[in-house]
Protein backbone atom coordinates (compact mmCIF):
# COMPACT_ATOMS: atom_id res chain seq x y z
CA UNK A 1 0.00 0.00 0.00
CA UNK A 2 1.20 3.05 -0.95
CA UNK A 3 1.19 5.71 2.20
CA UNK A 4 -0.45 9.10 1.39
CA UNK A 5 3.17 11.05 2.11
CA UNK A 6 4.45 8.97 -0.87
CA UNK A 7 5.43 11.92 -3.66
CA UNK A 8 7.13 9.57 -6.64
CA UNK A 9 7.32 12.33 -9.64
CA UNK A 10 9.20 11.56 -12.90
CA UNK A 11 11.16 13.60 -14.82
CA UNK A 12 10.71 11.82 -18.57
CA UNK A 13 10.58 12.27 -21.94
CA UNK A 14 7.64 10.57 -23.57
CA UNK A 15 9.81 9.38 -27.13
CA UNK A 16 12.25 7.92 -24.81
CA UNK A 17 12.52 4.18 -24.48
CA UNK A 18 14.81 4.84 -20.92
CA UNK A 19 11.70 7.08 -19.68
CA UNK A 20 9.39 4.45 -20.92
CA UNK A 21 11.53 1.39 -19.02
CA UNK A 22 10.69 3.61 -16.12
CA UNK A 23 7.20 3.96 -16.84
CA UNK A 24 6.53 0.01 -17.28
CA UNK A 25 8.06 -0.68 -13.58
CA UNK A 26 6.36 1.74 -11.83
CA UNK A 27 3.18 0.92 -13.27
CA UNK A 28 3.64 -3.04 -12.94
CA UNK A 29 4.15 -2.28 -9.56
CA UNK A 30 0.88 -0.25 -9.33
CA UNK A 31 2.76 2.73 -7.93
CA UNK A 32 1.27 6.01 -8.68
CA UNK A 33 3.73 8.55 -10.01
CA UNK A 34 2.99 11.80 -11.00
CA UNK A 35 4.42 12.14 -14.48
CA UNK A 36 6.70 15.62 -15.38
CA UNK A 37 7.29 16.05 -19.76
CA UNK A 38 10.90 17.77 -20.00
CA UNK A 39 11.95 19.61 -22.91
CA UNK A 40 15.74 18.49 -23.31
CA UNK A 41 16.33 21.20 -25.66
CA UNK A 42 15.60 23.49 -23.06
CA UNK A 43 15.97 21.96 -19.80
CA UNK A 44 13.89 22.64 -16.67
CA UNK A 45 15.84 23.71 -13.27
CA UNK A 46 14.15 20.74 -11.61
CA UNK A 47 16.31 18.58 -13.87
CA UNK A 48 19.33 20.42 -13.83
CA UNK A 49 18.87 20.19 -10.11
CA UNK A 50 18.40 16.76 -9.97
CA UNK A 51 21.07 15.03 -12.01
CA UNK A 52 23.84 18.29 -12.21
CA UNK A 53 25.87 15.17 -13.27
CA UNK A 54 24.57 14.21 -16.14
CA UNK A 55 21.43 16.55 -16.90
CA UNK A 56 19.08 13.85 -18.82
CA UNK A 57 16.48 12.33 -18.08
CA UNK A 58 14.85 9.80 -16.92
CA UNK A 59 14.94 10.91 -13.33
CA UNK A 60 12.78 9.62 -10.44
CA UNK A 61 11.76 11.38 -7.71
CA UNK A 62 10.94 9.64 -4.39
CA UNK A 63 9.79 12.11 -1.66
CA UNK A 64 12.34 14.72 -3.08
CA UNK A 65 15.01 12.34 -3.67
CA UNK A 66 16.29 11.98 -6.62
CA UNK A 67 17.47 8.80 -8.59
CA UNK A 68 19.28 9.30 -11.92
CA UNK A 69 20.31 6.57 -14.27
CA UNK A 70 17.47 4.36 -15.74
CA UNK A 71 19.24 0.87 -15.14
CA UNK A 72 19.85 2.42 -11.39
CA UNK A 73 16.17 3.66 -11.09
CA UNK A 74 14.49 0.38 -11.95
CA UNK A 75 16.61 -1.73 -9.11
CA UNK A 76 15.53 1.20 -6.90
CA UNK A 77 11.78 0.34 -8.04
CA UNK A 78 12.70 -3.20 -7.28
CA UNK A 79 14.31 -2.61 -4.12
CA UNK A 80 11.73 -0.68 -2.83
CA UNK A 81 8.39 -1.52 -4.07
CA UNK A 82 8.26 -5.88 -3.65
CA UNK A 83 5.63 -6.48 -5.32
CA UNK A 84 5.78 -8.15 -8.66
CA UNK A 85 9.22 -8.82 -8.68
CA UNK A 86 11.21 -6.98 -11.80
CA UNK A 87 14.63 -8.72 -10.91
CA UNK A 88 14.44 -12.57 -10.27
CA UNK A 89 15.66 -13.73 -6.21
CA UNK A 90 18.42 -16.21 -7.31
CA UNK A 91 21.55 -14.33 -6.97
CA UNK A 92 22.66 -16.29 -10.44
CA UNK A 93 19.72 -15.29 -12.17
CA UNK A 94 19.82 -11.59 -11.38
CA UNK A 95 23.13 -11.71 -12.25
CA UNK A 96 22.09 -12.51 -15.53
CA UNK A 97 19.71 -10.16 -15.77
CA UNK A 98 22.18 -7.49 -15.31
CA UNK A 99 24.41 -8.83 -17.55
CA UNK A 100 21.78 -8.80 -20.59
CA UNK A 101 20.75 -5.06 -19.28
CA UNK A 102 23.84 -3.85 -19.81
CA UNK A 103 24.60 -5.29 -22.77
CA UNK A 104 21.39 -4.24 -24.66
CA UNK A 105 22.28 -0.74 -23.30
CA UNK A 106 26.14 -0.91 -23.97
CA UNK A 107 25.90 -2.91 -27.29
CA UNK A 108 22.65 -3.05 -28.55
CA UNK A 109 21.71 0.51 -28.17
CA UNK A 110 24.99 2.34 -29.18
CA UNK A 111 25.13 0.03 -32.39
CA UNK A 112 21.58 0.54 -33.85
CA UNK A 113 22.04 3.96 -32.82
CA UNK A 114 24.84 4.50 -35.78
CA UNK A 115 22.14 2.68 -37.93
CA UNK A 116 20.64 5.44 -37.59
CA UNK A 117 23.37 8.32 -37.52
CA UNK A 118 25.29 6.81 -40.53
CA UNK A 119 25.02 6.17 -44.46
CA UNK A 120 26.21 4.37 -47.07
CA UNK A 121 29.02 1.66 -46.51
CA UNK A 122 28.59 3.03 -42.48
CA UNK A 123 25.04 2.13 -42.52
CA UNK A 124 25.49 -1.14 -43.70
CA UNK A 125 27.90 -2.24 -41.16
CA UNK A 126 26.11 -0.80 -38.22
CA UNK A 127 22.94 -2.95 -39.38
CA UNK A 128 25.36 -6.41 -39.85
CA UNK A 129 26.53 -5.25 -36.86
CA UNK A 130 23.51 -4.96 -34.70
CA UNK A 131 22.36 -7.87 -36.11
CA UNK A 132 25.44 -10.01 -34.46
CA UNK A 133 24.56 -8.56 -31.58
CA UNK A 134 20.60 -9.32 -32.05
CA UNK A 135 21.01 -12.99 -32.44
CA UNK A 136 22.59 -13.45 -29.07
CA UNK A 137 19.26 -12.06 -27.45
CA UNK A 138 17.55 -14.68 -30.45
CA UNK A 139 19.15 -17.41 -28.93
CA UNK A 140 17.69 -16.49 -25.81
CA UNK A 141 14.26 -16.04 -26.42
CA UNK A 142 14.59 -20.13 -27.53
CA UNK A 143 11.36 -21.86 -25.72
CA UNK A 144 10.88 -18.78 -23.33
CA UNK A 145 7.94 -16.01 -23.96
CA UNK A 146 9.73 -13.88 -22.07
CA UNK A 147 13.36 -12.60 -21.49
CA UNK A 148 12.22 -12.92 -18.20
CA UNK A 149 11.32 -16.68 -18.55
CA UNK A 150 7.67 -16.80 -17.97
CA UNK A 151 6.48 -13.69 -17.60
CA UNK A 152 7.61 -10.02 -17.65
CA UNK A 153 11.28 -8.86 -16.26
CA UNK A 154 14.08 -6.89 -16.21
CA UNK A 155 15.53 -7.73 -19.33
CA UNK A 156 12.48 -7.66 -20.82
CA UNK A 157 11.94 -3.91 -19.57
CA UNK A 158 15.47 -2.90 -21.10
CA UNK A 159 14.54 -4.54 -23.98
CA UNK A 160 11.72 -2.69 -25.41
CA UNK A 161 14.22 -0.41 -27.01
CA UNK A 162 14.61 -3.12 -29.39
CA UNK A 163 10.91 -4.11 -29.43
CA UNK A 164 9.58 -0.62 -29.80
CA UNK A 165 12.45 1.78 -30.54
CA UNK A 166 14.52 -0.29 -32.87
CA UNK A 167 12.20 -2.01 -34.75
CA UNK A 168 9.63 1.11 -35.26
CA UNK A 169 12.86 2.72 -37.11
CA UNK A 170 12.82 0.52 -39.65
CA UNK A 171 10.06 1.86 -41.37
CA UNK A 172 11.74 5.47 -40.90
CA UNK A 173 15.18 4.02 -41.80
CA UNK A 174 14.29 2.06 -45.06
CA UNK A 175 16.55 -0.94 -43.70
CA UNK A 176 14.62 -4.13 -41.75
CA UNK A 177 17.21 -4.22 -39.41
CA UNK A 178 15.23 -7.32 -37.44
CA UNK A 179 14.07 -9.00 -40.32
CA UNK A 180 11.33 -12.19 -39.17
CA UNK A 181 13.17 -14.60 -41.46
CA UNK A 182 16.34 -13.97 -39.44
CA UNK A 183 14.91 -13.32 -35.51
CA UNK A 184 11.41 -15.34 -35.63
CA UNK A 185 11.95 -15.47 -32.08
CA UNK A 186 12.63 -11.75 -31.32
CA UNK A 187 9.07 -11.02 -33.70
CA UNK A 188 7.29 -14.08 -31.61
CA UNK A 189 8.56 -12.03 -28.56
CA UNK A 190 7.19 -8.72 -29.42
CA UNK A 191 3.85 -9.94 -29.91
CA UNK A 192 4.14 -11.12 -26.26
CA UNK A 193 4.92 -8.17 -25.04
CA UNK A 194 2.31 -6.63 -27.10
CA UNK A 195 -0.55 -9.05 -25.25
CA UNK A 196 0.66 -7.28 -21.92
CA UNK A 197 -1.55 -4.57 -20.67
CA UNK A 198 1.12 -2.94 -18.88
CA UNK A 199 3.09 -2.59 -22.30
CA UNK A 200 0.48 -1.47 -23.90
CA UNK A 201 -0.26 1.45 -21.92
CA UNK A 202 3.57 2.59 -21.17
CA UNK A 203 4.44 2.16 -24.87
CA UNK A 204 4.44 5.60 -26.92
CA UNK A 205 1.72 5.90 -29.55
CA UNK A 206 2.70 4.38 -33.07
CA UNK A 207 1.75 6.88 -35.16
CA UNK A 208 2.97 9.89 -33.35
CA UNK A 209 6.23 8.30 -32.29
CA UNK A 210 7.13 7.09 -36.13
CA UNK A 211 6.28 11.20 -36.83
CA UNK A 212 8.80 12.09 -34.06
CA UNK A 213 11.10 9.26 -35.25
CA UNK A 214 10.85 10.70 -38.95
CA UNK A 215 11.26 14.39 -37.73
CA UNK A 216 14.58 13.25 -35.51
CA UNK A 217 16.17 11.56 -38.70
CA UNK A 218 16.01 14.65 -41.05
CA UNK A 219 17.48 17.39 -38.49
CA UNK A 220 20.14 13.86 -37.80
CA UNK A 221 20.96 14.29 -41.91
CA UNK A 222 20.46 17.65 -41.98
CA UNK A 223 23.12 17.98 -39.27
CA UNK A 224 25.67 14.98 -40.70
CA UNK A 225 25.51 17.14 -44.35
CA UNK B 1 28.90 -23.31 5.62
CA UNK B 2 29.58 -24.50 2.29
CA UNK B 3 30.77 -22.25 -0.37
CA UNK B 4 30.98 -24.31 -3.34
CA UNK B 5 33.59 -24.78 -6.06
CA UNK B 6 35.09 -20.77 -6.70
CA UNK B 7 37.21 -19.96 -9.59
CA UNK B 8 38.16 -16.80 -11.26
CA UNK B 9 39.53 -16.09 -14.11
CA UNK B 10 41.98 -13.10 -14.15
CA UNK B 11 44.85 -11.22 -13.88
CA UNK B 12 47.06 -9.42 -11.52
CA UNK B 13 47.14 -6.01 -13.68
CA UNK B 14 43.19 -5.58 -14.31
CA UNK B 15 41.31 -3.18 -12.12
CA UNK B 16 37.99 -4.78 -13.36
CA UNK B 17 39.03 -8.18 -11.42
CA UNK B 18 40.78 -6.74 -8.36
CA UNK B 19 37.38 -5.93 -7.59
CA UNK B 20 35.98 -9.28 -7.64
CA UNK B 21 39.19 -10.60 -5.44
CA UNK B 22 38.62 -7.69 -2.84
CA UNK B 23 34.71 -8.77 -2.58
CA UNK B 24 35.84 -12.49 -2.23
CA UNK B 25 38.06 -11.31 0.29
CA UNK B 26 35.46 -9.32 2.28
CA UNK B 27 33.30 -12.34 2.45
CA UNK B 28 36.53 -14.60 3.07
CA UNK B 29 35.49 -17.00 0.14
CA UNK B 30 38.40 -19.28 -1.05
CA UNK B 31 39.26 -19.48 -4.62
CA UNK B 32 41.11 -20.83 -7.23
CA UNK B 33 42.86 -17.87 -8.99
CA UNK B 34 43.07 -18.91 -13.20
CA UNK B 35 45.84 -16.18 -14.44
CA UNK B 36 45.29 -15.16 -17.98
CA UNK B 37 48.42 -14.85 -20.00
CA UNK B 38 48.50 -11.65 -21.47
CA UNK B 39 48.00 -11.53 -25.09
CA UNK B 40 46.08 -15.18 -25.18
CA UNK B 41 42.68 -15.48 -23.93
CA UNK B 42 42.32 -19.21 -22.35
CA UNK B 43 39.37 -21.80 -23.55
CA UNK B 44 37.64 -21.75 -20.39
CA UNK B 45 37.68 -18.09 -20.85
CA UNK B 46 36.24 -18.02 -24.18
CA UNK B 47 33.91 -20.78 -23.06
CA UNK B 48 32.57 -18.61 -20.02
CA UNK B 49 32.60 -15.19 -21.31
CA UNK B 50 31.51 -15.79 -25.37
CA UNK B 51 29.80 -12.62 -25.36
CA UNK B 52 32.93 -10.48 -24.41
CA UNK B 53 35.62 -12.53 -24.02
CA UNK B 54 37.04 -10.42 -21.25
CA UNK B 55 38.23 -10.86 -17.93
CA UNK B 56 37.30 -11.07 -14.81
CA UNK B 57 35.05 -14.90 -15.27
CA UNK B 58 33.85 -15.90 -11.52
CA UNK B 59 32.44 -19.52 -11.67
CA UNK B 60 30.53 -20.47 -9.43
CA UNK B 61 29.81 -24.28 -9.23
CA UNK B 62 30.22 -24.20 -13.14
CA UNK B 63 28.03 -21.15 -13.73
CA UNK B 64 30.30 -18.27 -15.19
CA UNK B 65 29.49 -14.92 -14.01
CA UNK B 66 30.53 -12.27 -15.58
CA UNK B 67 31.44 -8.11 -16.01
CA UNK B 68 33.56 -6.84 -12.33
CA UNK B 69 30.52 -4.51 -11.28
CA UNK B 70 27.45 -7.75 -11.62
CA UNK B 71 30.09 -9.74 -10.04
CA UNK B 72 30.89 -7.71 -7.29
CA UNK B 73 26.53 -7.58 -6.42
CA UNK B 74 27.01 -11.30 -7.32
CA UNK B 75 29.32 -11.95 -4.38
CA UNK B 76 27.22 -10.06 -2.15
CA UNK B 77 24.36 -11.83 -2.72
CA UNK B 78 25.23 -15.63 -3.01
CA UNK B 79 27.35 -15.21 0.47
CA UNK B 80 24.70 -12.74 2.24
CA UNK B 81 25.46 -14.23 5.40
CA UNK B 82 29.00 -14.69 5.18
CA UNK B 83 31.13 -11.48 6.42
CA UNK B 84 29.75 -7.54 5.88
CA UNK B 85 27.44 -6.25 3.18
CA UNK B 86 29.24 -5.16 0.31
CA UNK B 87 26.12 -3.08 -0.78
CA UNK B 88 24.42 -0.32 1.61
CA UNK B 89 21.42 -1.53 3.08
CA UNK B 90 18.99 1.49 2.06
CA UNK B 91 17.88 1.24 -1.29
CA UNK B 92 18.12 4.77 -1.68
CA UNK B 93 21.94 4.97 -0.73
CA UNK B 94 22.01 1.33 -2.68
CA UNK B 95 20.78 3.72 -5.99
CA UNK B 96 23.36 6.55 -5.12
CA UNK B 97 26.54 3.95 -5.21
CA UNK B 98 25.28 2.37 -8.00
CA UNK B 99 24.97 5.90 -9.87
CA UNK B 100 28.44 6.65 -8.96
CA UNK B 101 29.93 2.98 -10.23
CA UNK B 102 28.36 3.68 -13.03
CA UNK B 103 29.98 6.76 -13.45
CA UNK B 104 33.39 5.73 -12.55
CA UNK B 105 33.34 3.36 -15.46
CA UNK B 106 31.59 5.30 -18.15
CA UNK B 107 33.08 8.81 -17.65
CA UNK B 108 35.78 8.77 -15.03
CA UNK B 109 37.83 5.90 -16.29
CA UNK B 110 37.58 6.50 -19.67
CA UNK B 111 38.99 10.16 -19.14
CA UNK B 112 41.46 8.25 -17.18
CA UNK B 113 42.52 5.90 -20.08
CA UNK B 114 42.23 8.60 -22.51
CA UNK B 115 45.34 10.51 -20.99
CA UNK B 116 47.10 6.92 -21.60
CA UNK B 117 46.02 6.94 -25.18
CA UNK B 118 46.30 10.49 -25.91
CA UNK B 119 48.62 11.91 -29.29
CA UNK B 120 50.14 14.97 -28.38
CA UNK B 121 50.64 17.51 -25.98
CA UNK B 122 47.16 19.04 -26.69
CA UNK B 123 45.35 15.55 -26.13
CA UNK B 124 47.25 15.31 -23.12
CA UNK B 125 46.03 18.43 -21.29
CA UNK B 126 42.63 18.14 -22.45
CA UNK B 127 42.19 14.57 -21.03
CA UNK B 128 44.09 15.59 -17.57
CA UNK B 129 41.62 18.59 -17.48
CA UNK B 130 38.54 16.07 -17.87
CA UNK B 131 39.98 14.30 -15.49
CA UNK B 132 40.58 16.56 -12.82
CA UNK B 133 36.77 17.75 -13.44
CA UNK B 134 35.40 14.47 -13.01
CA UNK B 135 37.50 13.62 -10.22
CA UNK B 136 36.57 16.48 -8.56
CA UNK B 137 32.53 15.09 -9.03
CA UNK B 138 33.79 12.13 -7.24
CA UNK B 139 34.97 14.05 -4.08
CA UNK B 140 31.78 15.91 -3.48
CA UNK B 141 30.27 11.96 -4.48
CA UNK B 142 32.43 11.05 -1.44
CA UNK B 143 31.32 13.66 1.17
CA UNK B 144 27.79 13.08 0.17
CA UNK B 145 27.96 9.09 0.42
CA UNK B 146 30.44 8.19 3.68
CA UNK B 147 28.65 11.20 5.91
CA UNK B 148 31.51 11.79 7.92
CA UNK B 149 32.79 8.01 8.25
CA UNK B 150 35.98 6.90 6.28
CA UNK B 151 34.74 4.56 3.28
CA UNK B 152 31.67 6.11 0.47
CA UNK B 153 30.48 2.87 2.42
CA UNK B 154 30.59 4.14 5.96
CA UNK B 155 32.26 2.26 8.18
CA UNK B 156 33.78 -0.55 6.35
CA UNK B 157 34.66 -0.52 2.38
CA UNK B 158 32.14 -1.39 -0.06
CA UNK B 159 30.44 -1.29 -3.40
CA UNK B 160 31.33 2.05 -4.13
CA UNK B 161 34.24 1.48 -2.46
CA UNK B 162 35.70 -0.93 -4.66
CA UNK B 163 34.41 -0.01 -7.70
CA UNK B 164 36.97 3.02 -7.07
CA UNK B 165 39.72 1.92 -5.41
CA UNK B 166 40.52 -0.78 -7.48
CA UNK B 167 41.98 2.20 -9.95
CA UNK B 168 44.01 3.52 -7.54
CA UNK B 169 47.33 1.08 -8.52
CA UNK B 170 46.51 2.96 -12.41
CA UNK B 171 45.53 6.63 -11.23
CA UNK B 172 49.30 6.57 -9.96
CA UNK B 173 50.72 4.89 -12.96
CA UNK B 174 48.83 7.36 -15.10
CA UNK B 175 50.21 10.55 -12.72
CA UNK B 176 53.62 9.22 -13.70
CA UNK B 177 52.89 8.88 -17.15
CA UNK B 178 51.23 12.23 -17.27
CA UNK B 179 53.84 13.75 -14.82
CA UNK B 180 50.91 15.52 -13.26
CA UNK B 181 49.62 14.89 -9.98
CA UNK B 182 45.76 13.63 -10.69
CA UNK B 183 44.87 12.82 -6.79
CA UNK B 184 45.62 16.03 -5.51
CA UNK B 185 45.57 16.62 -1.38
CA UNK B 186 44.96 19.99 -1.74
CA UNK B 187 42.02 19.66 -4.54
CA UNK B 188 40.62 16.28 -3.02
CA UNK B 189 41.44 16.21 0.47
CA UNK B 190 38.46 13.69 0.98
CA UNK B 191 39.30 11.28 -1.59
CA UNK B 192 42.82 11.66 -1.12
CA UNK B 193 42.86 10.68 2.67
CA UNK B 194 40.25 7.59 1.44
CA UNK B 195 42.70 6.52 -0.83
CA UNK B 196 45.60 5.92 2.18
CA UNK B 197 42.97 4.21 4.06
CA UNK B 198 41.17 1.86 0.68
CA UNK B 199 44.98 1.09 0.26
CA UNK B 200 45.72 -0.12 3.69
CA UNK B 201 42.55 -1.84 3.88
CA UNK B 202 43.19 -5.54 4.82
CA UNK B 203 41.02 -7.44 2.33
CA UNK B 204 42.71 -4.60 -0.20
CA UNK B 205 46.42 -4.51 0.59
CA UNK B 206 47.81 -7.79 -0.86
CA UNK B 207 46.15 -7.39 -4.27
CA UNK B 208 47.17 -3.53 -4.94
CA UNK B 209 49.87 -4.05 -7.72
CA UNK B 210 53.59 -2.72 -7.26
CA UNK B 211 53.57 0.58 -9.10
CA UNK B 212 56.99 -0.06 -11.21
CA UNK B 213 55.60 -3.32 -12.06
CA UNK B 214 52.34 -1.80 -13.06
CA UNK B 215 53.85 0.89 -14.87
CA UNK B 216 56.10 -1.37 -16.68
CA UNK B 217 53.14 -3.38 -18.11
CA UNK B 218 51.01 -0.10 -19.12
CA UNK B 219 53.83 0.45 -21.40
CA UNK B 220 53.43 -2.43 -22.98
CA UNK B 221 49.64 -2.45 -22.86
CA UNK B 222 49.64 1.75 -24.16
CA UNK B 223 53.15 1.55 -26.17
CA UNK B 224 54.49 5.04 -27.09
CA UNK B 225 53.82 6.42 -30.53
CA UNK B 226 57.46 6.58 -32.35
CA UNK B 227 58.51 10.34 -32.71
Amino acid sequence: MVERSEEVKLLGMWASPFSRRVEIALTLKGVPYEFSEQDITNKSPLLLQSNPVHKMIPVLLHNGKPISESLVILEYIDDTWQNNPILPQDPYDRAIARFWARFLDEQVYVTAMKVVGKVGEEKDAAVEATRDLLKLLEKELVGKDFLGGESLGFVDIVATLVAFWLMRTEEVVGVKVVPVEMFPEIHRWVKNLLDVDVIKKCIPPEDEHLDYIRARMESLKLKSV
Amino acid sequence: MVTGDVKLIGSWASVFVMRARIALNLKSISYEFLQETYGTKSELLLKSNPVHKKIPVLIHDDKPVCESNIIVQYIDEAWSSYGLSILPSQPYDRAIARFWAAYVDDKWFIALRSILTARGEEEKKAAIAEVEERTDHLEKAFIECSNGKPFFNGDHIGYLDIALGSFLGWWKVVELDANHILLDETKTPSLFQWAERFCNDPDVKPLMPETTKLAEFARKLFPKPQA
